[in-house]
């Protein structure tokens, strides 16, 4: 995989990351490093196997529709700086 | 030892050997039962009422959680005292403990100040070392860091079944693969630890509604008729020959009290398991750190700019290096047009490296194998590693980590330069007790 500047900009962009050009140049030769390993996976005969997405089989698990207890306005808001009026405040969106 | 006491003494050993992000200087006993009066640390990626729980990063700084972790919950009602939040590296992305947080220390190992404690859970296991009262830790694991630190710091470390013990209230790093497990310094408070927490808990869809066994009773318990596979890979080369050698006498020890031994190979887990493993974690991973953003809790600035400037800020100011490596990558797996080649690709994989280890349960109980391929590494040698290189520290515990097998490490004596070594038993699903009864069988 030919991972270079420009694709590791797009990739930090989506990830909400901004990366310095010192970070671009000390990442790109390790995470090709990573890449290529990731690459021996190809080699791996997989024409007839699922894949496992957890280890262990799950069922699905419904509890009762009870009314319980949770969290009060207060406490939800406990972590947050910036609120007013019982919400909490974020920046602009639009 | 009383409370004041415990803090006290706690507080002189991280002074020295930085094994803890928060102390709580009062703890409260709540409850009653067989936890009575022991001191828990608390990995800092499980969230503990009113107690700074920052997953070891900086982003999280100042988050105080409004409730108890599941298994928070349970030792407080078996009378345990929680002394505070132990050091890690960042979300659990690290075999060393050296990705710590940008504001926090790096724990170092308890037998010499130079090398690494593990990780992640290194602060767990190095102050489970260090102190000199009743301990026993809540740490973590997702490709080993449970069994690492344990290894590297001379203590035993249980990681269980993946749904056995509850999440409720862990700070997910890859949700298909993280488990809580306990580090103590004798393989019976390990049991102890895990008869409390383990169990089926309705706030956590993917617990495992099984009964638990009472691990406790399998302790020194004959071993006579267990079968035991020698993982053949894991005695090649890149291992330490002292540290092999060390494993080998504990094999004996097994075979010596009436256990069956024989070769195993698990090819597939060998070749691909790091790879596999290092894929599916990282694109779990940079989901999950999608909701740090600098809003409603953890480090925050004064909010300026659109949502985008802000949160970009905000995460490239606070996510240390590592966090930022594996965001990217993750990311770049999950992109269309990628995901097929990886993150399907890799999740294939780790579905035949499951079966390989099935059909090795279908011959034999246990499978042992050393923990690590080295003793605890000095920090002057980890700074030369690649982050590549890094990740092949983990190439024995990632394949029990990928199939959600239980595993435990043991203290199995200690090389010339008395760093100790680890001896691995992994279990089939949901056989704990057989871990416990064989690791018990190799304590002084």
């Amino acid at each position: 995989m030919n991972i270079d500047k420009e694709l590791i900009e797009h990739i930090s962009d989506l990830a909400r990351i901004k990366l310095t050009e010192a970070e671009i140049k000390r990442f790109l030769p390790q995470l090709k490093e990573i890449l290529d390993a990731f690459s021996k996976l190809d080699k791996v005969d997989t024409k007839d196997t699922k894949p496992s997405f957890q280890p262990v089989e799950l069922k699905n698990m419904m509890r009762e529709d009870k009314v319980g207890k949770c969290l009060k306005q207060e406490e939800a808001l406990s972590n947050s700086k910036e609120k007013k009026d019982g919400y909490f405040k974020g920046p602009m969106a639009v | 030892m009383d409370i004041n006491k415990i803090i006290s003494e706690t507080k002189k050993i991280d002074k020295e050997y930085h094994y803890f992000n928060t102390i709580d200087d009062s703890p409260k006993k709540e409850g009653n039962g067989n936890l009575n009066n022991v001191a828990v640390s608390v990995k800092d990626c499980i969230c503990v009422k009113d107690m700074e729980s920052r997953a070891g990063s900086k982003i999280l700084s100042t988050y105080k959680p409004v409730f108890d972790a599941t298994v928070i919950q349970r030792i407080r009602k078996e009378g345990a005292v929680i002394i505070g939040k132990t050091a890690q590296d960042a979300f659990g992305f690290g075999s060393f403990s050296t990705n710590v947080g940008k504001d926090m220390k790096i724990p170092l190992n308890p037998f010499d100040k130079e090398r690494a404690c593990g990780g992640s859970s290194g602060g767990a296991a190095g102050f489970t070392q260090k102190s000199t009262f009743k301990h026993i830790a809540l740490g973590q694991s997702t490709g080993g860091s449970i069994v690492a630190p344990a290894s590297f710091c001379g203590v035993v470390g249980l990681c269980p079944t993946y749904g056995r013990i509850s999440r409720y209230g862990l700070m997910d790093y890859a949700n298909s693969l993280d488990k809580i497990g306990p580090i103590a310094k004798t393989v019976e408070e390990v049991a102890l630890m895990l008869e409390i927490i383990a169990g089926y808990d309705e706030k956590e869809s993917t617990t495992l509604n099984e009964p638990v066994p009472k691990y406790t009773s399998y302790i020194k318990k004959d071993i006579k008729n267990l079968k035991i596979g020698i993982i053949k890979e894991a005695f090649g080369k890149g291992i330490e020959a002292e540290l092999k050698e060390k494993v080998e006498e504990g094999i004996k020890m097994l075979e010596q009290q009436g256990a069956k031994i024989e070769d195993i190979s698990l090819p597939l887990t060998k070749k691909y398991g790091v790879e596999t493993y290092y894929l599916l974690a990282m694109c779990e991973a940079s989901t999950n750190l999608a909701k740090f953003c600098g809003m409603r809790y953890g480090a925050s600035e004064q909010i300026k700019g659109n949502f985008n400037e802000y949160f970009s800020n905000i995460r490239s100011d606070y996510f240390n290096d590592e966090s930022k490596r594996r965001i990217i990558i993750g990311t770049f797996a999950r992109m269309a047009g990628y995901r097929d080649a990886y993150y399907i690709k890799a999740a294939k994989v780790r579905a035949k490296i499951i079966d390989e280890y099935k059909k090795a349960f279908e011959k034999v109980d246990l499978l042992v194998s050393p923990t690590m391929p080295f003793v605890a590494p000095r920090f002057k040698e980890i700074e030369k590693l690649s982050p590549l290189q890094n990740y092949m520290a983990d190439t024995l515990t990632v394949g029990p980590n990928l199939a959600g097998l239980p595993h435990i490490s043991v203290p199995i004596g200690t090389n010339k330069d008395k760093m100790p070594i680890g001896l691995m038993l992994t279990a089939d699903h949901l056989k704990e007790e057989t871990l416990i009864q064989a690791s018990s069988k190799l304590e002084k």
